[in-house]
């Protein structure tokens, strides 16, 4: 599990991070929502090493990420936002590099690469160079990449982002796998659908800070369940129902350019932080 | 021990995929200098009673170890700023002394291979010299010192145009007046006294006295493994400055 107490994040004149504490449990699916540059890579880079933190501490499965930091990292895979593969070396060199870095044996190695290549459908394309694969594919490299030394917690930092919504709902169903195998996963995303779709708890991370955490159920019940929106020449405006019927007589007695929904994480976002998360 | 073999095994698998290039690229500047410097002028000048081929051939080692050891630098920060790449060895569980060895040992094993380029492009010029153990010591000596530099400063470097800045103010100097195309003892007091501060004139003072088979000097051995030490040491201590 992951554990976080007044992380911060300082950049010359730029507080990129600002005393975040949050906890993630075992098995749990835990997305981190917000705007670009809200801090979310900040948070998951400082998790995994790659940025030091400003002040503040954490823990993955008890290591302490600085004080024990190879312990720490023995616990995680990380899948980075950009795709940060070997594009000179082939699928299977890529793999056995990574296991190699963590210590595997040749033939633990070698048998957890087939089953991982199997697992994201990327076997048949085992020799060939990463730089023939698809984006999607590369994605799925590295997802794949990420768990092959079976690591307890992954780190995905916005996996789909830049994919097209089919290949964006395969690597969906592959998170859900992962997390069904038992992995605790820390997800950052900008995607409102991302977030309902996979996460058993959301944090709202705006301007550095966290201003909401809990199931996207209770974060969306807060505002209603159904949604009137309004456009006019001001922008969209929206009025929040606890149940469609109430919704319903509400549009009957509008003039015509209202329409009906059901509330969103983005209502509850725009709620917390006065923005929408796409803004 | 996982970890460095993982990092140097990773060079070796991008080198082989380019080996052709590489060669070929090793080749080049080598072949221009024998065929201008050492084909032309070869048999008119001789310094103690050394042709000038025969004087430039271990000069020529001397440089090319240096280049190809310090051009890892290079490779490592396509690495981290191309392809990032480096963020999967900082985000795995590898102590900073196995990264920077692993790195090393590549870079050596780049200078080896521009080494033994030049001396299979020297044969057809008929010079033959001693390449026994002080000779191969020797280089080994000046690619551990360069590669060690190159990956200290490869961590310290904002962006790959400050890598070729670099280059052109530390290592093509030191290429040039490292006693690599003439004798450093034929300059005034003053202008020795600064080229000694340099490693690679150690080098080739070394690489040349070995080809030669004259007597080795200790103090450039002596100053090569300090630089050596150092310049790992120094690189050790840069990898946690890569991390923003």
């Amino acid at each position: 599990m992951i554990q976080v107490e007044g992380l911060s994040k300082r950049y010359k004149n730029v507080e990129a991070l600002k005393r975040v504490s949050f906890e993630v449990y075992a098995g749990e699916l835990f997305a981190y929502l917000g705007p670009n540059g809200a801090g979310k890579t900040t948070t998951i880079r400082i998790l995994t090493g790659l940025t030091k933190r400003s002040s503040g501490d954490a823990w993955l499965n008890g290591h302490h990420i600085e004080d024990n930091g190879i312990d720490a990292k023995r616990s995680f895979g990380l899948v980075t936002q950009t795709i940060n593969l070997d594009q000179e070396l082939s699928v299977f060199e890529n793999l056995d590099l990574h296991g190699r870095l963590f210590g595997m044996k040749k033939r633990e190695r070698k048998e957890k690469i087939k089953e991982l290549l199997e697992y994201v459908g990327l076997l048949e394309w085992k020799d060939a160079l990463v730089k023939e694969l698809s984006g999607g594919m590369k994605r799925r490299l590295t997802i794949s990449r990420a768990l092959l030394h079976s690591p307890s917690i992954l780190f995905l930092d916005e996996p789909t982002v830049g994919l097209d919504a089919e290949i964006r709902r395969r690597i969906w169903s592959l998170i859900k796998r992962i997390q069904s195998d038992g992995a605790t996963i820390f997800l950052t995303t900008h995607y409102i659908e991302e977030a309902e779709f996979l996460a058993d708890r959301v944090a709202f991370l705006d301007q550095g800070k966290i201003v909401a955490v809990d199931t996207p159920q209770n974060l969306m019940e807060r505002m209603g369940v159904w949604a009137v929106d309004h456009w006019n020449a001001e922008g969209i405006k929206t009025r929040y129902f606890r149940s469609r019927k109430e919704a319903q007589k509400f549009m009957e007695t509008q003039s015509p350019g209202f329409t009906f929904r059901r509330v969103n994480l983005e209502d509850a976002f725009l709620a917390f932080t006065g923005k929408r998360v796409s803004s | 021990m996982n970890g460095l073999f993982a990092v140097y095994l990773r060079e070796l698998l991008i080198l082989k995929r380019r080996i052709k290039r590489q060669l070929a690229g090793m080749a080049v500047s080598p072949l221009l200098y024998l065929l201008a410097f050492g084909y032309v002028m070869g048999k008119e000048v001789k310094f103690n009673d050394h042709t000038y081929l025969e004087f430039l051939i271990p000069g020529l080692v001397a440089m090319t170890s240096m280049t190809q050891a310090f051009a890892i630098a290079t490779d490592i920060n396509i690495a981290r700023f191309y392809w990032l790449i480096f963020e999967e060895f900082q985000a795995a569980p590898l102590s900073n002394v196995a990264y920077v060895a692993g790195e090393v040992f590549a870079g050596m094993t780049r200078a080896l291979l521009g080494v033994w380029v030049i001396l299979f492009l020297s044969l057809p010029f008929g010079v033959i010299l001693h390449y026994g153990f002080f000779f191969w010591l020797s280089v080994l000596l000046n690619s551990f010192v360069f590669a060690s530099l190159a990956v200290s400063l490869a961590m310290l470097v904002r962006s790959h145009a400050d890598q070729a800045l670099l280059n052109t103010f530390v290592i093509t100097p030191m290429a040039f007046l490292g006693g690599t195309f003439f004798p450093v003892d034929r300059l005034p007091g003053w202008a020795q006294n600064i080229l000694s501060l340099l490693p690679l004139t150690h080098s080739s003072q070394l690489i040349r006295a070995s080809a030669f088979k004259s007597s080795i000097e200790p103090v450039s051995i002596a100053v090569l493994i300090i630089v050596g030490a150092l310049s790992f040491i120094f690189a050790y201590k840069s990898v946690d400055k890569a991390r923003d």
